[in-house]
């Protein structure tokens, strides 16, 4: 079965969908996702150590062989990818059970676990694929699940939040298949192996750039890079807590996949870097949304819209890396990917939990939650710490290699304005330990015990991940160094 | 070399005028009627260019022997259905977008949900005041 | 030449589509648009398209948005607020597009890299590794087995999307006065539905055909599906939805949607119990052509059971919704009364 293992690690969350549909009771389905994504989880943790071991995988499906087939191809970029979902995916659904108990009506909750694990199997299959159109079939599944999810929400902003998603979305995605359409038609081939290789000779072409424009952009609108950014704030915030949890976690971090995967291993370096001038565009749009995202953030009254504009900036931080262009720089990046997940799904977990007791999530309702919700609070200041870069926290590793990747190509000032964008998000991140910890609970609401188990337990192996991955980086940097450095080797 | 590309250019112009509907309408069922026109242009687009000159549908049969290309075939077969699925489920959100705001028009909706953040702020500075 | 003639139609369909206020003419339109694209790649030989386009494009879309225009009125407003920003936006695109364009191979044109490369063997070799004649089938059931797969799944998806959208739990004795209602609308039809109910046995037999002519022809279990699909919806359109309801089991038909993609699954769990990899049809049996054979027999069935099931689940989420707000309307306009 080890030789399978590319394969099952899709095929297994996918197959538990529709038979969630026949087990019926709430409870049971839980359990049966739990299990399902806990074992893609296993296999990604196994094809990691397999990828680090002995290189790249190639799994031919159906036998066929590539390009006549389709392949699947895991190299340390996607095994570390799909360590990241899985993972994520696991601990949020632990949580879940108790959260939407309160966020969405019973009826609806064997849907929702079914629309989960699918948009956990879209999410897996755009990373595992090796083959150009085989990524965006997933890209609908994930997205379809992912409109119908937000749109559980409580309040009536989310039907509207997801309506807007589904049209930018699906723009976003008919943009990519413009773009795979143009370059299959130069090369002739959908597998993103073959089309490295052919690539190169039709570089020099107008129909080429054409298809990489609209690939990036794309791309770029699932990624929510600024300017491309305004679904993402409502989307988060209207949608239930544990949905937002899981997404704020995952899917941009597989946006931020697919545009590495295209710029470095299909277009080519030479290509994206060189006669398209990504470098200097893409750093100043990262700069531009880090401050513009940030201080949106400060301004938010709802802390779900806050830590969703926060989720906005830093992407800028990912996109500035990556436009380095180096390995120190890419390194950064996927660090950033990695750590980002765990501050992330920490932080909208423990929202959840907050919801979860207080029912509402403005700032004000986390006044005197200090004391209240000790354990929840302190998850989010840690998270929060981490989302500034405080030493001994994930933030500040990842922020650490972006600033040596900056000084490396003496982009000084770029690096200042870096450290100045950390100082927007101390600001935001003070306003809400200034509400929990300094500020009377309001008159008129009464005292919320601390979150049960089903919350605490999830929350804190996210904080335990993000303090011990703060420390002992070895791990992390040593797999976002090797996929590093295998994107800038050969090609793929 | 113009002729050549006259096809393409008027798929070109099919597509746009999809993604100018779905841009420029505030209608949420004429939004999606405009992603739809939008959709089934990138369709034409990825048709024509697997067709041959000369060539006939790739069915297997003894005396043909140029053939369209198929490999297009089978990617906009696998589009179109994900063409519906998205326009089912864009349709369902308009309905309860419809039932909650009372209103299918892109504006009215805005203007409701701005309206309710303001009074949800005015009620919270009451709150403050009052505390 | 006919092609030209087309793409022209279908820009003035597409600028009517734009300058038209009234929705009902728009969805009109569109299904036109549907059908004129579905001629257009009959004219490019893509007849599996073809066909999959008219039932799709023309026939299930246009069908749902005249649902949803009956429940939020067919009236668009006249105020278009911001034609300038989409008209940058839109220039920009299609320039960038006809900028790619000057570097294309000709419309055509049998040297260009797409017939060069990876479809060759498709059409040189499908024969004697699938055995199928239809080529279009065999790569989107063999070659391209997993896409295929993951279409059904987008289906499926769409398909429980609508459900967590649209189902509603509704109150037996609302229920009750609510079919009252409805079946006496439909008692006027007369000459209508015995016509229907003498058509709808051979569109079933229609659609089996098309199930199984799939790979001689034309056809497959996608549109096998459509067809099914457009049978019941047909006679739930003239019977009332609850008698519809009453023939067709509201959980039946969502088990059935699960039990196709499983089905489908598990193909390729049997080949990698035989030590295939995941679809590799030729595990099946002892020949493999016989095992490609079984393959695709049987992943067609997936997807005829997914897609039928799940279109149904489409109609009767939208329409059951339709009938519920024109109960809660007549409720109203009684109490007002």
């Amino acid at each position: 079965m080890i030789a399978h293992l590319p394969i099952l690690q899709v095929i297994i969350p996918l197959m538990a969908a529709p038979i969630c549909l026949m087990l019926k009771r709430a409870q049971l389905v839980w359990l049966f996702s739990l299990i399902a994504s806990g074992l893609a989880f296993a296999i990604s943790i196994l094809l990691l150590q397999q990828v680090m071991t002995s290189g790249v995988i190639s799994y031919e499906l159906g036998g066929w062989q590539a390009p006549w087939g389709i392949e699947y191809r895991i190299d340390k970029l996607n095994a570390f990818l799909l360590l990241i979902v899985s993972g994520i995916s696991t601990v949020v659904l632990f949580a879940a059970q108790t959260s939407i108990e309160k966020e969405i009506p019973k009826n609806k909750h064997v849907y929702f676990y079914i629309l989960y694990l699918l948009s956990l199997t879209g999410m897996l299959g755009i990373v595992a694929t090796g083959d150009a159109f085989n990524v965006f079939v997933f890209l609908e599944i994930s997205s379809l699940s992912a409109y119908a999810l937000i749109a559980m929400g409580k309040n009536r902003q989310a039907l509207w939040a997801s309506y807007q998603y589904l049209i930018m979305g699906t723009i976003g995605a008919t943009f990519i298949l413009i773009g795979i359409g143009l370059i299959y038609q130069m090369t002739g081939t959908l597998n993103m192996y073959d089309l490295s290789q052919r690539l190169p000779e039709v570089a020099q072409t107008r129909t080429v750039f054409a298809a990489f424009a609209f690939v990036i952009v794309g791309v770029c609108l699932k990624l929510a890079m600024f300017p491309l950014h305004l679904w993402l704030p409502n989307a988060y915030a209207y949608a239930p807590s544990i949905v937002t949890a899981f997404f704020a976690a995952t899917a941009t971090k597989v946006a931020v996949y697919l545009l590495i995967r295209f710029t470095f291993s299909v277009f080519g370096l030479s290509f994206s870097f060189t006669t398209v001038p990504l470098q200097t565009l893409f750093m100043a749009l990262g700069l531009i949304g880090i401050f513009a995202a940030s201080t949106s953030a400060i301004y938010q009254r709802n802390v779900k819209h806050l830590f969703a504009y926060s989720s906005i900036a830093q992407i800028g931080y990912m996109i500035v890396g990556f436009s380095l262009s180096t390995v120190t720089g890419l390194t950064a990046t996927l660090l950033h990917l990695f750590n980002h997940a765990l501050m992330k799904g920490a932080i909208f977990l423990a929202l959840a939990a907050v919801i979860y007791r207080v029912g509402n999530i403005e700032l004000n309702n986390l006044r005197g939650l200090g004391r209240q919700m000790p354990l929840t609070m302190a998850a989010i200041v840690i998270g929060g710490l981490s989302l500034i870069g405080v030493p001994l926290t994930v933030g500040f590793v990842s922020k650490w290699y972006l600033l040596m990747a900056l000084i490396e190509q003496g982009w000084w000032p770029v690096a200042v304005l870096i450290l100045l964008g950390s100082m927007l998000a101390v600001v935001y991140v003070w306003r809400i330990v200034e509400a929990a910890y300094f500020k009377a609970p309001l008159d008129n609401s009464s005292p919320v015990k601390e979150a049960p188990m089903s919350f605490l337990i999830p929350i804190w192996t996210l904080i335990i991940a993000n303090i011990y991955f703060g420390i002992d980086t070895r791990l992390s940097v040593q797999v976002a160094e090797a996929a590093a450095q295998s994107l800038f080797g050969v090609s793929l | 070399m113009l002729m050549d590309l006259f096809n393409h250019w008027v798929v070109i112009t099919l597509m746009m005028s999809g993604l100018y509907i779905v841009i420029a309408h505030g209608n949420l069922i004429k939004k999606i009627v405009g992603l739809s026109v939008f959709q089934t242009s990138v369709f034409i687009f990825y048709i024509s260019m697997a067709k041959v000159d000369g060539g006939t549908a790739p069915i297997l049969a003894d005396d043909i022997v140029q053939y369209s290309n198929p490999l297009p075939h089978v990617l906009i077969l696998t589009a179109i259905v994900v063409g519906i699925a998205t326009t089912a489920l864009g349709l369902s959100l308009v309905v309860r977008i419809k039932e909650a705001y009372g209103s299918i028009e892109e504006e009215s909706i805005q203007q409701q949900d701005n309206q309710q953040q303001d009074n949800n702020a005015h009620a919270k500075r009451k709150q403050e005041e009052e505390a | 030449m006919i092609d030209i003639i087309l793409l022209t139609l279908l820009v003035v369909v597409a600028i009517a589509i734009i300058r038209m206020k009234d929705l009902f003419a728009v969805v009109m339109l569109l299904g036109i648009y549907g059908l004129l694209s579905a001629s257009f790649f009959v004219a490019m030989d893509a007849v599996d398209v073809a066909f999959t386009e008219a039932a799709v494009g023309a026939g299930i879309s246009t069908l749902l948005m005249l649902v949803v225009i009956a429940m939020t009125g067919r009236k668009e407003k006249t105020n278009r607020h911001k034609p300038l920003p989409a008209l940058c936006i839109v220039l920009i695109t299609g320039g960038l597009l006809i900028y790619g364009t000057f570097d294309m191979p000709h419309f055509g044109a049998a040297d260009a890299p797409i017939h060069q490369h990876v479809a060759p063997r498709y059409i040189n070799d499908s024969m004697a590794e699938v055995g199928v004649p239809n080529i279009v089938t065999s790569v989107l059931a063999s070659y391209r087995a997993f896409d295929t797969f993951g279409e059904v799944v987008v289906i499926f998806t769409a398909g429980i999307g609508v459900l967590t959208l649209l189902s509603v739990a509704r109150r037996k004795e609302d229920a009750e006065k609510i079919s009252s209602i409805n079946d006496s609308m439909h008692e006027q039809h007369l000459v209508i539905r015995i016509v229907a109910k003498m058509l709808i046995p051979f569109i079933f037999l229609f659609a089996l055909y098309v199930q199984f002519h799939g790979d001689f022809g034309p056809g497959g279990g996608f549109q096998a599906g459509v067809i099914f699909a457009a049978a019941i919806i047909l006679y739930a359109m003239l019977f009332g939805l609850n008698t519809a309801r009453k023939v067709i089991n509201q959980t039946f038909i969502q088990l059935i949607a699960a039990v196709g993609v499983l089905l489908y699954g598990s193909v390729g769990i049997v080949s990698l119990m035989n030590d295939g990899n995941f679809f590799n049809y030729n595990v099946l049996a002892s020949d493999p052509i016989a095992g490609q054979h079984l393959g695709i027999l049987l992943i067609e069935w997936g997807v005829g059971c997914t897609v039928a099931s799940v279109m149904m689940i489409i109609f009767f989420s939208f329409a059951g919704r339709l009938e519920l707000h024109q109960h809660n309307e007549r409720v109203k306009n009684q109490e007002s009364s």
